[in-house]
């Protein structure tokens, strides 16, 4: 969706603040969000696209004026529902239904730590040929589906070059609407700044952004 | 009446309807000035953290002991230092340096890193003529396993709207001018691979050991917002 998440090239946003020595989490809630989010993950109800989705789906004005975690939880409830993990009705009072058998976490601690070690990878082991060859010119479709995509709009409808293959992936557009995984190459394309932004950007500069073959058609 | 945080999440998780909403369905920061007429009082957010995790753990959906351990393992074991590992050992190895380059993911591991948002690596190497800077545009994409979880400013609207646009102009606020002949590339976490700078390895370090050298190298080398001194600041001889 053509949302206020794909902001690469926006103006206005105002400078960047740096907080020095940082803590990881800024308040304990923080962290049991975050956690709380993969360990409800491992009921493997959904996938990574499309909790990315789902924060998308916030409205750009509470997007933009949440913090980072306080979006990460306003995402977290819908899934929870639409998932059917937790009813609308538990999430009103905050107490299990009744009648209901306590299930078994599936995230134990053990299973936590092998989480962290090993991750989720989203690369896939099966023989599907890339469309483009390292090299070639290419270029972003110009697209622009309501449903979830990792092609940003200042890229769409532009020149590039594939600078890399880095194998075959998992496909985000259908992923993140439970429309299977649709596995194909997923390229490094360079394109120079020029290309993006026009003169106002230096010559030799470049922007390189990991596309799917589904974003790209030959020049 | 000025839609409210509260009806968003409430539209959310409730039936088209239902007008019912609890602690749980108002899990909104209201931490903006209230200068509109809304009837939501100012909430916690810890409160309502704590109120789902709790109907969580009731409904026996999540460990209490695995969320602890999640959460210790990114305030307390993983974080830039791992990264910063990585490079001083490329820096004085440079066939190690080499396997880092070609093949990521296996020389990361061969330090014990790798995992959760790290599946996918890519290292990219600074040079006198080139500079690169990692960004995720669309969201927050940043490599856990050897830099940790990503500072706010890194997540903020402002870094991931200018970084692509205007790089230069991005590295100038962290005090990083660039000559007009370096090259500047700007990775864009698009997909799922995972984006580590190789900082240069500054002058005036060579007779560091591997430890000295890693005690130098910073969160923000990594991402390319700055380059590695040869002394770390607060820690001059």
């Amino acid at each position: 969706m053509n949302g206020v998440h794909d902001m690469g090239g926006m103006h206005g946003m105002g400078p960047i603040q740096v907080e020095e020595d940082e803590p990881v989490f800024h308040h304990p809630w923080e962290g049991r969000v975050f956690a709380l989010r993969r360990a409800m993950g491992a009921w493997r109800k959904w996938n990574i696209d499309v909790s990315r989705n789902e924060v998308e789906l916030v409205p750009p004005a509470d997007y933009l004026r949440m913090s980072y975690y306080a979006r990460q939880f306003a995402a977290f409830l819908p899934m929870l529902v639409k998932s059917g993990l937790v009813t609308q009705a538990e999430i009103e009072s905050g107490i299990p239904a009744k009648g209901q058998a306590k299930a078994t976490p599936p995230l134990t601690v053990e299973k936590a730590l092998t989480l962290v070690a090993k991750g989720v990878p989203t690369n896939r082991d099966v023989a599907v040929a890339p469309r483009f060859q390292l090299g070639q010119r290419v270029r972003a479709r110009n697209i622009h589906p309501v449903g979830h995509i990792r092609l940003p709009r200042y890229a769409r409808g532009k020149l590039g070059t594939i600078h890399r293959d880095h194998g075959v992936f998992v496909f985000p557009d259908t992923n993140a609407h439970f429309l299977g995984e649709k596995p194909q190459h997923v390229y490094s394309v360079r394109f120079t700044a020029r290309e993006l932004w026009g003169n106002q950007a230096a010559p030799q500069d470049s922007v390189y952004l990991d596309l799917w073959d589904d974003y790209l058609e030959t020049v | 009446m000025t839609t409210t945080r509260r009806d968003f999440l409430t539209a959310a998780v409730t039936a088209a309807g239902a007008t019912v909403t609890s602690d749980l369905a108002h899990a909104q920061e209201h931490d903006h000035d209230h200068d509109h007429d809304h009837q939501v009082v100012p909430s916690d957010p810890a409160l309502r953290v704590k109120a789902l995790e709790s109907l969580l753990v009731e409904k026996g959906l999540v460990d209490r002991a695995a969320l602890d351990a999640l959460i210790d393992t990114y305030e307390h074991k993983v974080g830039p230092r791992n990264g910063a590992r990585v490079v001083a050992r490329a820096w004085v190895d440079p066939a190690y340096k080499q396997r880092l380059l070609t093949s990521s993911d296996a020389a990361i591991a061969e330090l014990g890193y790798g995992g959760m948002q790290g599946e996918h690596m890519v290292v990219v190497e600074n040079t006198l003529k080139v500079h690169n800077l990692v960004v995720c545009t669309l969201c927050s994409c940043y490599p856990w396993p050897v830099l940790g979880l990503p500072p706010v400013w890194y997540k903020s609207a402002p870094y991931r709207s200018r970084s692509v646009i205007d790089p230069r102009g991005v590295l100038r606020e962290f005090g990083l001018e660039l000559a007009d002949d370096v090259e500047v590339r700007v990775w864009d976490s698009t997909a799922e691979l995972r984006y580590l700078v190789l900082p240069e390895r500054p002058a005036g370090t060579e007779k560091m050991n591997e430890p000295e050298l890693a005690a130098l190298v910073t969160r923000d080398s990594m991402v390319g917002v700055a380059k590695v001194a040869a002394q770390r600041e607060g820690v001059r001889a």
